[in-house]
């Protein structure tokens, strides 16, 4: 790592005029799913498309596309007609609702503007991409260096995610509307409270760990995030199916929520996300004490920043124990995880900014 | 609430139903996770009184060893260890204890009563976590059991009724009942199912290691305890400040500050040292991080137990590691180098002196104490010289403050003493301080009744009234601080971790199934051939899986009719056509 070296100030400036652009981009493509949204509200079809079964037994036979023939597909091979099908029967926690048909209903305007918010969230993406590409260069290190260059990069990580996935073809659309409302609040924290200027750091951060370490701390938050968010609308949308399952028709927002996936999708959704995480957090951490014994000659010693990835890390374990134990499993785990999430954010705010450990890391 | 309750029952009894009796559980996980995945409903049923000592015992066991418990216990662990990242902690931070102490004079006492200032030592704190590692090796003992059971076993038997599994697929064909079978167990062979000898059908199953990976994260939680414990009775840990061209052997009586565990044996430590030989360090010197340091590098001359020496250099990130120690630098300072003359002209004092810094700018401050000086009249005396050395002077900011931490413009501030130091009392003293308090202690003053007070800058002398000596300012040299760690089960820890590692991705990234293959001729003479799949954790993607299954088998035996005319071994029509699958694109 060269030391010596200072800022390269275009570099820096240029990353700041992206950041800026990518928040103007973002902002767009969030009126963008709004209408999206609205325009969806008024199409009928969405009304009644995800209708909800009363019983599990009779439930799904509107399922809006005909995914057993393309799962059948997938086998290769030529008699695709004659192929046997494979029947599922409907798990426990699927109450036998299908999902919605997605923010835009039938509305062909809705769609028009859910792509446009899509497209636009890929352009806001790669200007957003580009600020934290230049605001490395600009100091020759990893752009995750103090708390405004960790949400910025953060913010790359958790839409990166949903566009690949989107990319992937995975019905994830959904989140669009959270998600670029989410990053557009983390961006806006990190360009009013938690700027700093582009500038080298201080010895306690140089070291590779800062690449191993931090990256990974923050390609987890990120995935807990897609989570929560998804935990959040799970919580909305499994209301509704049990009022409307209950005969009490749909609630304030029910046209809203009836255009969201079932809420076994996600919950499912939310689940693979926080599970599939859950080892790299782990990883986070064990790469935080070996670095910490490097650093500071003990590889834990209870500093408020530790304490709190520790309990984050519990709490997501008792997610992942409440998944697998009677009782607990649905709306009692999803509040769990939103807790777990809670404590990552506590930590990355409050702890960072408000408590003096030994990371010396907030930068604000 | 009560919806969610109610929706649950219907739900497990329906499980029951759709999972046949037959299909005994995957799992080796504790009862209440398999009654949740087959419907059981007498797990948790409720002790019964009169149940005697034993009895109750065994009850006892069973509730801590539960599921339930387990979660209750992590959930009360990670609220446990809340206050102690809000409060300040004596292991970390002594002297804001004692500011909180004095601050707080009815919260103090009660926290210290609840052992608040040290909550990962107190006895709460382990109360819960020994509480769940007795919960978790009552959990995973058995489990162990059981799943080397089911490594010696053989998956189980086809159940009677195969289309009740969460994934099932029929199809009618001309080839021979055993033919069908035998590639059956070829292709599931070839997918690395192991499969059960069997007549009329197939059972196979795939995953195993998933629950060696859960077994294997757990116990290595227990090699992470052992670690933990480990170093916190054998740890030693202590501070040295080493002024530049000095050195440091590893005994006791060199640290200025040492701490160890309770089992630590401080005859035998490990036999090294070290000479520093030269302390660089840089600043960031414009920007808004302006005086923030760069780079702190310290060279150091190094020997071990075979007393060879060596050079290295120590940074922040990068300690000395020998025999079994770890060498960190910690923080750095300037000592003045000074030479004092008592009253008779004789060098009473020569050598550095250590300031301790006060700000991120390195105004620093220090005493230099003269126990043995001679006075002017031959009489016994004592100097004592307290002050400020800054490294940065700008006489222009109106303080003496230091404007930045290099020693750009040095200069040391110094006020006198003499008389008796207090060094005699046999008290142990802070070298750091001088005793004022002392009445036997007298500034010197000037001839206007102010004390004596005179800016150094090297090469300068300050003389003291009354031909009382004088102090000479020669250099200046750092001193770097290093902490010297000793703290065994490391690799006991790095192992464990790794093992969790390995452990928690076996466990969440691998699927067990189970699938069974049937056939049998129906009454027209053909082979119905049937196959069913069983899944048993969160992600499961056996649907996806038995349609390649089925489109495999089904290329060496075709249908005779097609699919839609449902055959009589599927008298259940589906439950719900849409694919799972799909949804777990979704
Ligand atoms: C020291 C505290 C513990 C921690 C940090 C911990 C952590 C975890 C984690 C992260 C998982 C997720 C892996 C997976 O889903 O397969 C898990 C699963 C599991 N844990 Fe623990 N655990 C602890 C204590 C216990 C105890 C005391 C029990 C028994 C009562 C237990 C029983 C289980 C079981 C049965 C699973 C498997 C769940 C499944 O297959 O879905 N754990 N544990």
């Amino acid at each position: 790592m060269n030391i010596a070296a200072g800022v390269n100030e275009s570099y820096a400036q240029l990353s700041n005029y992206l950041i800026y652009s990518a928040m103007a981009v973002y902002t767009l493509a969030f009126l963008a799913h709004i209408a999206e949204w609205l325009f969806g509200s008024r199409s009928k079809v969405a009304r009644t498309s995800a209708a909800l079964a009363a019983s599990a037994g009779s439930a799904g036979s509107a399922a809006p596309a005909a995914p057993a023939v393309k799962v059948a597909q997938r086998g290769g091979g030529t008699a695709v007609v004659d192929r046997p099908k494979v029947v599922l029967r409907s798990t426990s926690d699927d109450r036998g609702a299908t999902d919605g048909i997605g923010a835009a209903g039938t509305d062909e305007q809705g769609e028009l503007y859910g792509r446009i918010a899509i497209s636009l969230t890929v352009l806001a993406f790669l200007l957003h991409l580009g600020g934290v590409l230049c605001r490395a260069l600009s100091v020759d290190r990893a752009p995750w260096g103090n708390m405004y260059e960790f949400s910025t990069a953060f913010g790359v990580v958790a839409v990166g995610t949903y566009l690949v996935l989107l990319a992937l073809g995975k019905r994830v659309r959904w989140i669009g509307l959270f998600l670029v409302g989410a990053v557009l609040l983390d961006l806006g924290l990190a360009v009013t409270v938690l700027y700093a200027a582009s500038d080298q750091l201080v010895p306690a951060l140089h070291s590779y760990w800062l690449w191993i370490h931090v990256s990974c701390a923050m390609i987890s938050g990120a995935m807990f995030m897609l989570g929560a968010l998804a935990t959040f609308l799970y919580l909305f949308r499994d209301r509704y199916e049990i009022k409307v399952a209950a005969g009490q028709g749909c609630g304030r927002f029910g046209s809203m929520w009836e255009r969201l996936p079932a809420a076994s999708t996600l919950d499912k959704f939310a689940y693979r996300a926080n599970a599939a995480i859950f080892p790299l957090w782990t990883f986070t951490i064990i790469a935080g004490s070996i670095w910490a014994e490097a650093a500071w000659g003990h590889y834990w010693q209870w500093d408020p920043t530790e304490t709190w990835s520790f309990i984050t890390w519990v709490v997501y374990a008792c997610y992942l124990h409440a998944r697998a134990t009677a009782g607990w499993k649905g709306r009692k785990a999803a509040y769990i995880s939103l807790v777990g999430f809670g404590c990552f954010l506590f930590n990355y705010f409050c702890i960072n900014i408000f408590v003096v450990g030994m990371h010396s890391y907030a930068g604000v | 609430m009560s919806t969610t309750d109610r929706t649950d029952r219907t739900d497990r009894t329906e499980r029951a139903d759709r999972a046949d009796a037959d299909a005994e559980a995957i799992s080796t996980a504790p009862r209440d996770e398999a009654e949740e995945i087959y419907g059981g409903e007498q797990a948790n049923a409720p002790a019964q009184p009169g149940l005697g000592f034993l009895g109750w015992t065994r009850w006892f066991w069973r509730q801590l060893t539960s599921m339930r418990v387990a979660l209750i216990l992590l959930f009360l662990l990670s609220l446990a260890a809340i206050p102690g990242s809000l409060i300040p902690q004596e292991g970390t931070d002594p002297v804001k204890v004692q500011d909180f102490l004095k601050n707080h004079t009815t919260l103090g006492p009660i926290y210290t009563k609840l052992g608040l200032f040290h909550v990962y030592s107190s006895v709460w704190f382990a109360a819960i976590y020994l509480l769940l590692f007795v919960s978790l090796a009552g959990c995973i003992i058995p489990r162990s059991w059981q799943y080397v059971g089911q490594l010696r076993g053989r998956p189980p038997r086809a159940p009677r009724k195969l289309d009740r599994m969460p994934a099932y697929a029929t199809w009618t064909t001309d080839a021979d009942p055993d033919a069908v079978l035998g590639a059956a167990r070829r292709l599931l062979r070839k997918r690395r199912y192991r499969i059960a000898p069997g007549e009329g059908s197939v059972a196979a199953e795939k995953g195993y290691l998933r629950e060696a990976g859960n077994l294997l994260f757990h116990i290595a939680l227990f090699g992470m305890l052992i670690a933990f414990a480990i170093a916190t009775l054998y740890k030693s840990d202590g501070d040295k400040i080493v002024v530049q061209g000095t050195g440091f052997t590893n005994t006791l009586t060199q640290y200025d500050d040492f701490k160890h565990g309770a089992l630590f044996d401080p005859d035998h430590m490990s036999p090294f040292g070290f000479t520093l030989n030269a302390f660089h360090a840089t600043y960031a010197r414009s920007g808004p991080q302006k005086g923030t340091a760069r780079e702190y590098a310290a060279d150091i001359a190094y020997f071990g137990s075979d007393g060879k020496s060596h050079n290295t250099t120590i940074h922040v990130n990068q300690p000395l590691q020998i025999e079994g120690n770890n060498v960190y630098l910690t923080s750095h300072g300037y000592a003045p180098v000074v030479t004092v003359r008592d009253g008779q002209g004789n060098v009473a004092y020569q050598g550095p002196v250590p300031f301790l810094p006060l700000d991120g700018n390195a105004t620093s401050q220090g005493v230099i104490k003269v126990p043995d000086a001679v006075g002017k009249n031959g009489q016994q005396d004592q100097l004592g010289f307290q002050g400020f050395f800054v490294p940065d002077f700008v006489p222009q900011s109106g303080t003496m403050f230091s404007q930045f931490p290099a020693a750009d413009n040095p200069v040391m501030m110094l006020t006198a003493y003499h008389g008796d130091l207090g060094m005699d009392a046999g008290l142990p003293q802070n070298v750091y301080q001088l005793d004022t308090s002392n009445k036997n202690l007298k500034q010197f003053k000037n001839a206007d009744g102010s004390a004596l007070a005179q800016k150094l800058t090297v090469g300068q002398t300050m003389t003291l009234p009354n031909g009382a000596g004088s102090i000479h300012f020669d250099r200046i040299d750092q001193w770097a601080s290093f902490e010297i760690v000793h703290q065994p089960g490391d690799s006991l820890a790095l192992g464990s971790a790794i093992a969790m590692l390995a452990g928690l991705a076996g466990s969440l990234f691998i699927q067990r199934r189970r699938v069974w293959v049937r056939t049998q001729r129906d009454s027209e003479g053909r082979t119905v051939v049937e196959l069913a799949g069983l899944g048993r954790s969160e992600s499961q993607k056996v649907g996806e899986e038995l349609t390649v299954l089925v489109g495999a088998l089904h290329a060496e035996a075709p249908s005779v009719k097609p699919p839609d005319e449902p055959a009589e071994t599927s008298p259940t029509p589906p439950t719900s056509p849409e694919d799972g699958s799909d949804k777990e694109r979704a």
